[in-house]
């Protein structure tokens, strides 16, 4: 029996096609309280007086607080990611007391017996503001006459990391290309939206969060509210979608902590779509300057980063660590002979920025990959011949980047020719060549991208170098039930992955149970006492291998029992299908009466303890590396500017692949998510810092017209850092399919004088294109 | 404030609303039924879709007082005996959903669809639920378990 590699139907999935969900706004406590959120109209302002008077008279209203009623409790926001020596944290109370930095900022809140009379009653909170000047442009920013965002100025750190004679690789390059390309900022747009419950005895709290991190959050929270760890629980219930946006530790969990424990009642939060628009962090908000130094033959020598990346008005959970999760991936799956990585971090009067899908791999990607087309054309070379001519050889492997990452495994050469040959790439160049015969004003522009990305957060000792605030390590525990049951305890946290799925596969396997047999319990920490929770593709690779390990202990446990009963030496039995059997005679037991054994405990051998479980902390030795080719021909209106996505081949390699049903899944949903950067999204501010695209009519999210079938496949080369062989799947798609999209449109447009267009690539940034190749 | 009386999910309730009230806030705050989420106040996102008088309503779009003598079908009432409706199941088996907070309005949507166009085309299907999002899936498998969910409708009524 094997379970690991088939494509198993979800256990996840009944309950949530038959509405028996437990997303926290469903959730009702006794008494329960609701609360409201009145939040800074003005990106940039000092608070010179708050009146709650009026809005604490209305009927309902239970208590309302301004900032300067909980300026002595509500700590600071955490940022667990300081860069640099240099960095500067500023405070950030959860609700601002004497300044206000991005529009959307808490100043007040309102606590009321149902939710409609707490919205009700913001209207009637007074807030007297004076202007401040808004700080909005990235370059600007930097300048010594610019307003602050913080007295301490705009600059949060700033960090330069060389290796190779950079010099050298530049000076007398037959081609340098040099170009700046803008990461717009995004936002995370969970299908869920953000929802806080708190309770408590009097003595200890519970808070249900809609949130990807409830182990990390139970302790940031413990530090800077004061409630003791051990006192407060956290529990992330069904949770819908994350995409890094909750992987954060929010004002509205900080708040409703402390409203709970002001009030001793049970209280609520549940964020509006705008509410998220405006106030849950964004993703990527980078300046790009990219130099690339080439031989003629299309060589790589060096490349030089230098990056402004917006944090917004503070730094939150991981707010500094996003740019330089990118700072060892701008070379790509390249060899060169210098690298150059520097980057500022800027403050902004906007909300900060954080981790959103790919988290600093995406922009590194999208530059190298950007700037490769452009290199290819300079000299007239196919694009995927000049990417040929620098990868990494799949024989070079392990290989040492010039970064400094030791990429374990990869076979760039494989994926992409199996990529090739699924999407047509000859017939549709042979079609491209046609239509700029004949003029057509619908060109063909034909995309690509390769790449790779570090992944598996990650090894503690690597983080630990890298000033990151925590380990990367993850936990698992397997308990043997009486009747033979398995539960499966995870420190991931699952929001829509499967893990409750694959975990069950992974046990089933290692343990010889059915698959039915096993049940995987997550997201408590009560329950699931320890974890590091789900971000960085990290639950499969490190989480699932937790799982794993706990498991073939639990199986040594059980050999042991089993040869105690079966009166024979360990060694002289052998397992399989969950069996232990005396070599040589039908002789046998198997792990689940094993488990009643243990149970009952009457026959153990000496000084055994009565139970089987087990549990596992896994700290992975390396990150893992998935990568992949993916290809795309895109047709572009030149009339009208108008893009039209026509096919999509992906040909990814995450390594040995639990179950291939979800990791398809993950693909779809990050090439679209990545297509929605390139063609859709963006977060705009005006130049006031008023946010533009507060609800999801004027934030662009891909709907099903818009995106074609994708074809996926995928090549096999196992990890080596891990024992599954599995290297990570949630951020792939993302990171591979902007570049490949933005560079079929410039690819289709370069015989009209285009070389990039900014992102998203609207029908009227594409049209401004053009009429500038035409000027 | 007005009195409404509604059926949903096969049980009658009177009700008294404030006029404002919207159709989904009366589904998840005073009748209980949270399985139809809200997700985006502005229509766009069609997580609160459910059937009103047998065709697909966005729920936030929708007063209360509106859906007076009306009988409404969510996601909790699709399954019947037991047994999932043939898109429901149709949505398990092509893993048409992964975090699961658009499925209830995808689905609802999707059994309208399929009910105005018992043989959609893949274009006729993405157009037809272009006002349902989705961020997990990238609408593949969505596809996919719609014409899936199309065929065994059809043999359904076939057979009955």
């Amino acid at each position: 029996m094997t379970e690991v590699g088939k494509a198993r139907r979800r256990k996840e999935d009944a309950r949530l096609l038959t509405g028996r969900t437990r997303w926290t706004d469903n959730l009702q406590q006794p008494g329960m309280l609701h609360v409201a959120f009145l939040r800074s109209p003005m990106a940039h302002a000092r608070i010179t007086g708050v009146d709650v008077s009026a809005a604490r008279e209305l009927p309902g209203v239970v208590a309302v607080f301004a900032g300067q009623d909980v300026a002595g409790e509500q700590g600071s926001l955490p940022c667990a990611w300081p860069v640099s020596d240099d960095i500067v944290i500023p405070e950030h109370p959860p609700m601002a007391v004497t300044e206000v930095r991005y529009t959307g900022e808490i100043v007040a809140c309102v606590v009321a017996t149902d939710r409609f009379k707490a919205a009700d009653a913001l209207e009637a909170i007074e807030v007297d503001y004076e202007p401040l000047p808004p700080v909005i442009d990235l370059e600007t920013a930097l300048s010594p006459d610019s307003p602050k965002v913080h007295e301490t100025g705009n600059q949060a750190f700033s960090v330069k990391i060389t290796s190779g004679d950079l010099d050298a690789a530049f000076r007398d390059a037959p081609v340098v290309i040099d170009r700046t390309y803008v990461q717009q900022r995004l936002i995370g747009a969970a299908m869920e939206p953000r929802a806080v419950l708190v309770s408590t005895d009097g003595d200890t709290f519970t808070m249900w969060t809609s949130t990807q991190i409830p182990h990390v959050l139970r302790v940031m929270l413990a530090m800077v509210t004061g409630v003791p760890e051990h006192q407060l629980r956290v529990i992330a219930p069904d949770v819908g979608g994350g995409f890094g946006t909750k992987l954060q530790v929010t004002a509205e969990e900080v708040l409703c902590l402390l409203l709970c424990r002001k009030l001793g009642k049970p209280v609520k939060w549940a964020e509006s779509r705008t509410e998220g628009n405006l106030a849950v962090h964004q993703g990527r908000g980078q300046l790009q300057h990219i130099r690339l130094a080439a031989d003629s033959d299309g060589r790589i020598r060096g490349l030089q980063v230098d990056l402004l990346a917006d944090m917004g008005a503070y730094l939150m959970l991981v707010t500094p660590g996003v740019p330089m999760l990118g700072a060892t991936m701008f070379n790509g799956i390249y060899k060169m002979d210098a690298y150059e990585f520097a980057c500022k971090g800027v403050f902004t009067t906007k909300m900060p920025t954080d981790a959103y899908r790919g988290a600093g791999r995406p922009e590194a990607t999208f530059a190298i990959e950007r700037i490769m087309d452009e290199l290819a054309a300079e000299l007239r070379l196919d694009p995927i011949e000049v990417r040929r001519r620098n990868w990494i050889k799949h024989e070079e492997f392990p290989y040492t980047t010039i970064a400094g990452l030791t990429y374990d495994s990869g076979n760039y050469e494989a994926a992409t020719d199996k990529a090739l040959q699924l999407f047509g790439y000859d017939k549709l160049r042979a079609e491209q060549a046609d239509r700029r015969d004949r003029g057509d004003p619908v060109q063909l522009g034909i995309g690509v991208s390769t790449f790779t990305e570090m992944c598996g957060l990650a090894p503690s000792r690597m983080l630990g170098e890298a000033n990151y605030g925590a380990g990367g390590w993850e936990h698992a525990s397997v308990r043997m039930l009486p009747t033979g049951k398995v539960e499966v305890v995870t420190g991931t946290s699952p929001h829509g992955q499967g893990h409750v799925t694959s975990w069950s596969q992974i046990a089933a396997d290692a343990l010889g149970v059915p698959f039915e047999d096993v049940t995987v319990v997550h997201g408590d920490t009560a329950i699931s006492h320890k974890g590091m929770d789900t971000y960085g593709s990290r639950s499969l690779v490190v989480g699932g291998v937790a799982v794993l390990q706990a498991c073939e202990k639990v199986r040594e446990k059980a050999r042991k029992l089993a040869a105690h009963l079966l009166e024979c030496s360990p060694d002289d039995l052998d397992f399989a299908d969950g069996a232990f059997k005396v070599k040589g005679t039908d002789s046998q037991t198997t792990i689940q009466e094993l488990a009643l054994a243990a149970f009952a405990a009457h026959n153990l051998p000496e000084g055994a303890e009565a139970r089987l479980d087990s549990d596992a902390t896994f700290d992975p030795v390396n990150y893992s590396f998935p990568h992949g080719t993916h290809l795309t021909a895109v047709e572009v209106d030149t009339e009208t500017g108008h893009v039209k996505i026509r096919s999509y081949v992906a040909v990814d390699d995450v390594g040995k692949v639990v179950n291939p049903l979800i990791v398809e899944g993950q693909v779809h949903g990050g090439i679209a998510q990545g297509i929605g950067q390139a063609l859709y999204e963006e977060a705009v501010y005006d130049a006031e810092g008023n946010l533009l695209t507060a609800t999801l009519a004027d934030y662009l999210l891909p709907s099903a017209a818009d995106l074609p079938d994708f074809v996926t496949d995928r090549t096999e080369t196992p990890a080596t850092s891990n024992p599954l062989g599995a290297k990570g799947v949630g951020e792939a798609g993302t990171i591979a399919s902007t570049p490949a999209v933005v560079n079929a449109i410039v690819d289709a447009l370069r015989p009209h004088g285009v070389r990039d267009v900014p992102m998203p690539c609207t029908p009227e940034r594409v049209w401004r294109a053009l009429e500038g190749g035409r000027a | 404030m007005p009195r409404i009386s509604v059926k949903v999910d096969g049980i009658a309730y009177e009700e008294d609303v404030e006029p404002r009230l919207l159709l989904v806030h009366l589904l998840r705050e005073r009748l209980g039924k949270t399985g139809t989420p809200a997700g985006c106040d502005t229509s766009n996102c069609g997580a609160c879709t459910v059937m009103l008088d047998g065709k697909t309503v966005k729920s936030c779009s929708v007063l209360a007082v509106q859906a007076d003598g009306s009988d409404i079908v969510t996601i909790e009432g699709l399954a019947a005996n037991g047994s999932l409706h043939p898109m429901q199941r149709a949505f398990h088996e092509e893993h048409a959903l992964q975090c699961g907070f658009c499925t209830p309005g995808m689905v609802m949507a999707a059994i309208d669809l399929v009910r105005d166009t018992p043989d959609p085309s893949e274009e006729a299907i993405r157009e037809g639920l272009e006002g349902n999002l989705c961020r997990c899936t990238g609408y593949c498998n969505i596809v996919r378990a719609v014409k899936r969910g199309a065929q065994e409708m059809g043999q359904a009524v076939k057979s009955s």
